[in-house]
């Protein structure tokens, strides 16, 4: 009882920083997941990535302005996010050229002015922790920050969901009876950006989208809805938000890459394992019904 | 009653500055079962789209008369199958225009939902994931979502595709149910002698109104002849259409209501052709 206690319970009952990174990154969960469920199912699982990517001359700026300061990075990065979201999202949704394309081409220009912006201030190990994240360190400003950024993120979600999934499931239908198409494809666009920025203090700019995408790719072996999935997303999030803290702690590695780590972990046994899985699918799919 | 429920002024309607409807004028009247005919790329679903507002015109202008609502069925749906989703959650889609994006959905609702199900005979399917339905399945399920849209205004774009005869029975029998309600029916089709026994009216279309009247009347051989001759390909280099001579815009074929025998031959644009 008591080694159980050790390893599950005492890193968190005993360290604040270890509460901290538990508080944040279980909220960051909340808000990611159901965003990155949505984003595999409009197939833009690729374009958070190139989100995440598109988010660093944003918070370079602020770094190179106000050295390692949350709230001018966090600021710049949501407007380098918002502009790249916005002018891809434009581009595709007014031209012949696919969202897969301007996406790739606004977010190349945008990881471009990145890196220049980063070398003029010369290596950094500071920077380190742009790219790579501090989940061990989240002070109150950026709890506070991902708290709101979560509640926005649900109150949205909760206002438009009818919209987002009818954008997704039947687009011309929905323009058909309604103007909510192009202003619900924006928004959406914008809480993607919005929760890749909470995300990148404590994973980095490059890992926090794994947080959106691994749960979502993983929840989609298990059920055939949305809702379920949103929740089991969630659920998958929470899981390996706790396990990546604790393996981090006890073997002393890096904890952004154990916390997606252990979502990969998750995804694995759910492509095999998963109702909808490869075994289930292959294996035990011999017996069938008269009709 | 010769009231419109729709009506096109010097419609025109394309892409890339080519015309796929070309100076179309004309009324749909209210209440009325029109049949849109024509070849492959003579304008048709462009016009559908029109109508519904997903295309803008190049010129002129698509009048519904006020507090018309329309419901429309493409032709190529963009509807994602992989999309995790019920025939329940699909067909529910056509409460938008009650429930709008944050209604509540009611018992009643949810009632209405597995009526319009059972009436395209698929009572029981609500729980049957989208991917798993076949493509005449899927077909009926979006009939039932225009059902349960419940529009003054139907456009439907080649509804009896990859459909079986017994379900083109059903689906004939739904619309000619709507054309009892009153409700003003578009129905883009291929097989005349499905538009000759079921459709009143029919609008002949190649680029411009061939013919456009009582069904008997607009299909005719020598219609059926010119609609035929009727060249698909754009002209690359076609001259612009400029306005000219005939006053495109004003009281030109349009204030009076269909139903009559005129043929809607206006001729426009000739040096395009």
């Amino acid at each position: 009882m008591d080694t159980l206690y050790g390893i599950f319970v005492a890193p968190f009952a005993d360290f604040a920083f270890m509460q901290r990174a538990l508080f944040g990154s279980l909220m960051l969960s909340l808000g990611a997941c159901p965003i990155g469920v949505f984003l595999m199912l409009r197939r833009m699982s690729l374009s958070g990535d190139a989100m995440a990517h598109a988010i660093l001359p944003g918070a370079a700026a602020g770094f190179l302005l106000y050295g390692l300061e949350i709230l001018p990075m966090t600021i710049g990065g949501l407007i380098a996010g918002v502009v790249v979201a916005l002018g891809a999202g434009a581009v595709s949704r007014f031209t012949i050229q696919r969202e897969d394309a301007s996406m790739a081409a606004f977010y190349l220009i945008s990881l471009a002015i990145g890196v220049l912006m980063v070398s003029i201030r010369g290596s950094s190990v500071d920077l380190m922790h742009v790219l790579f994240g501090t989940v061990l360190a989240l002070n109150n400003e950026a709890l506070i920050l991902i708290g709101g950024i979560v509640a926005v993120t649900l109150v949205s979600l909760g206002i438009f969901w009818r919209a987002l999934v009818a954008e997704c499931l039947d687009p011309l239908f929905l323009r058909s009876v309604s103007r909510m198409g192009s202003p619900v494809h924006f928004i959406f666009l914008g809480l993607v950006v919005l929760n890749l920025v909470g995300g990148f203090q404590a994973l980095g700019t490059l890992l926090s989208v794994g947080l959106m995408m691994l749960p979502a790719a993983a929840a989609r072996f298990w059920t055939v809805r949305v809702e379920p999935m949103c929740a089991l997303a969630v659920l998958i999030g929470f899981a390996s938000c706790i396990a990546g803290l604790l393996l981090s702690y006890h073997a002393s590695l890096p904890s952004g890459p154990a916390i997606i780590l252990s979502a990969g972990v998750v995804y694995f046994a759910s492509i095999l394992f998963g109702t909808r899985g490869i075994l289930r699918a292959r294996i035990i799919h011999h017996r069938h019904r008269t009709a | 009653m010769t009231t419109a429920s729709l009506t096109f002024r010097d419609l025109t309607l394309g892409y890339n500055s080519h015309p796929a409807i070309h100076h179309l004028n004309g009324a749909i009247r209210k209440g009325s079962l029109t049949a849109v005919v024509g070849a492959n790329g003579s304008g048709k679903s462009t016009l559908m789209k029109g109508i519904v507002g997903v295309l803008k015109p190049m010129a002129g202008e698509v009048v519904r008369a006020p507090g018309v609502r329309a419901a429309y069925l493409p032709q190529q749906s963009e509807l994602d199958r992989s999309f995790p989703a019920r025939v329940v959650d699909l067909v529910s889609l056509g409460l938008w225009p009650r429930r709008g994006m944050l209604g509540r959905y009611t018992a009643e609702d949810r009632a209405a939902v597995s009526q319009a199900l059972m009436a395209v005979g698929l009572g029981g399917f609500e729980k049957r994931p989208i991917d798993t339905l076949s493509g005449g399945q899927l077909q009926r399920t979006l009939f039932a979502r225009v059902l349960l849209q419940d529009a003054d205004l139907i456009l439907l774009d080649e509804p009896f595709n990859a459909v079986d005869a017994k379900t083109v029975g059903d689906l004939i029998a739904l619309i000619k149910r709507w054309h009892g309600e009153e409700r003003t029916i578009m129905v883009v089709v291929h097989d005349l002698d499905l538009v000759r026994q079921n459709f009143p009216e029919t609008l002949l279309l190649a680029r411009q109104p061939i013919a456009w009247g009582e069904t008997r009347e607009a299909l005719k051989p020598e219609n059926l002849l010119r609609a035929r001759r009727f060249h698909e390909a754009w002209e690359e280099n076609a001259p612009w259409c400029e306005p000219d001579g005939h006053d495109h815009g004003h009281d030109h074929g349009h204030g009076h209501a269909h139903g009559h025998h005129h043929d809607h031959d206006h001729d426009h644009g000739p040096r395009a052709a």
